[in-house]
């Protein structure tokens, strides 16, 4: 029998929410980020790909996506973080019957602005978006983006037919991003009654076209909070910045040992600091010359330096997943990563210098932060 | 018509920790009574189990096998095979995964 263990985070704690292909762990902190303790696995045996912290209203609410290989996916969530979980009988993300599509993960779950405190959205595989109203109670799917006509001509990547990012724009309450793999960048202006393509200038090596009107491979995105019109973009061979929401994108792949890679996060307070870690190629998906570097952009992208201390940097043959880099809300910012090898590693000092927080987990498949809220409120 | 269904390990949290569930079906006015009938009696005694063995378009899942005595239903008819009284009626995981 797995022995579950169990963190008790405090107001004001930083918390790490680690997803893997058997389970999921918190990691607990307080502000220093100097020791962290450990907690999980919870849903053992199940894949966690999507993890959420919920801190509005009053909550202190986890989100997870437990995936039983045989049994099916159900969205679950815990006030006490991981000791009791939601009822998981139900299925409560289910595609309608007219459509003839059925849930096989849910790849990421998004609470929407902290003025809408009880919409959340999760984008899922077969590539869709759901939306709830009530907090995680209902949910329902977004018809705009499921009756786009580009839809239905969709082809599925190497992780399946996934919409796999969601990003809010913190200004405009009606403007969303969704990245889709193997789709591209999907915009909406009007809260998701309808969607366009928002990845124009990002390139398809994979395809004749080369510019295509869709079908870019897009692994990740990233949007800064403070100016919420620039994004970044890891695509499948390719970095790029767009500082129009979408509209124009620029290559940004200046001094990085390769331009594939999954994984993408931006610094908390600066907009020109982003993180990537490049992978060899899409043929041989590792670290190149078996070095694990993250590389960090000050400069907004016009030049990438690789953050070494600490980390591996002899036969380290890793793989960084698309939702397995992120960075934390500190004023000193942290950033965190994990590998499909099961190492997790932490930088409390915006990516200068690294240490192993984790070994031997199973894969790594996302790492989430988030601040533990300090009031507690009626959550509902 | 009385049934007996057999659930897999991971699934006892939802029948209360029972392997075996014993049913008793009305004779139904229907000529055939089928597995998808008999997996009614099942949810409504056990509502959590449906939306773990079957999607939400009512398909069995595709890595859950379900068998009606020694014969699994995929080479059977489906949902639509026949299912005679004192059927038992066995869910098993699919051995693929293992991941």
């Amino acid at each position: 029998m797995v022995d579950v263990r169990h963190v008790s985070p405090k107001g004001g704690d930083a918390l790490l929410m680690v997803g893997t292909m058997k389970g999921a762990f918190l990691f607990r902190s307080d502000a220093s980020r100097r020791t962290w303790q450990r907690g999980g696995p919870y849903f053992p045996g199940n894949a966690v790909y999507a993890l959420a912290y919920d801190g509005r209203a009053g909550r202190r609410r986890l989100w997870a996506a437990p995936e039983n290989f045989h049994f099916g996916v159900v969205m679950r969530s815990s006030d006490d973080f991981g000791k009791t979980w939601s009822d998981g009988e139900t299925a409560n993300v289910r595609f309608p019957e007219d459509t003839g599509a059925s849930l096989k993960r849910v790849w990421q779950i998004a609470p929407a602005r902290a003025e809408e405190p009880d919409v959340l959205y999760a984008g899922v595989e077969p590539a869709a978006l759901f939306e709830s109203r009530d907090g995680g109670k209902k949910w329902s799917l977004v018809r705009g983006l499921w009756d786009h006509p580009h839809r239905p001509q969709w082809q599925p990547g190497g992780g399946g037919m996934c919409l796999h990012t969601v990003l809010l724009d913190p200004t405009r309450r009606e403007r969303m991003h969704v990245a889709v793999s193997t789709a591209g960048v999907y915009r909406t202006d009007d809260g998701g009654r309808s969607w366009r393509t928002a990845h124009k200038g990002v390139r398809a090596q994979f395809l004749p076209n080369k510019y295509p009107e869709f079908g870019q491979c897009v692994h990740k995105i990233a949007r800064h909070p403070s100016r919420p019109d620039r994004i970044y973009l890891q695509n499948h061979w390719g970095l790029y910045r767009t500082d129009d929401a979408g509209d124009s994108w620029t290559d940004v792949a200046n001094g990085v040992p390769s331009d594939f890679g999954f994984g993408m996060a931006v610094h908390p307070h600066d907009p020109d600091t982003a993180y990537i870690v490049p992978l060899e190629s899409d043929e041989f998906r590792c670290t190149p010359e078996g070095r694990l570097r993250v590389y960090r952009t000050r400069d907004a992208g016009k030049s990438w330096q690789p953050m070494t201390r600490g980390l591996p940097q002899k036969d380290a043959l890793e793989t960084v997943l698309r939702d397995a880099l992120a960075t934390d809300g500190f004023e000193k910012a942290g950033v965190y990563f994990g590998t499909r090898s099961g190492k997790l590693f932490a930088s409390r000092d915006g990516g200068t210098s690294w240490t192993r927080l984790a070994d031997g987990l199973p894969p790594i498949v996302c790492v989430k932060t988030a601040a533990v809220s300090k009031a507690r409120g009626k959550a509902k | 018509m009385k049934l007996t269904f057999r659930i897999p390990g991971p699934l006892l949290s939802f029948t209360g920790g029972r392997h075996v569930v014993e049913a008793e079906a009305a004779a139904t006015e229907a000529a055939v009574f089928t597995v998808e009938a008999a997996l009614d009696q099942l949810w409504r005694l056990y509502p959590g189990l449906r939306d773990r063995v079957l999607t939400e378009q009512g398909q069995v899942r595709p890595h859950v096998n379900v068998f009606v005595g020694a014969d699994s239903i995929r080479d059977t008819g489906g949902l639509s095979t026949p299912v005679g009284d004192h059927a038992e009626i066995a869910i098993i995981p699919a051995v693929s995964g293992g991941r």
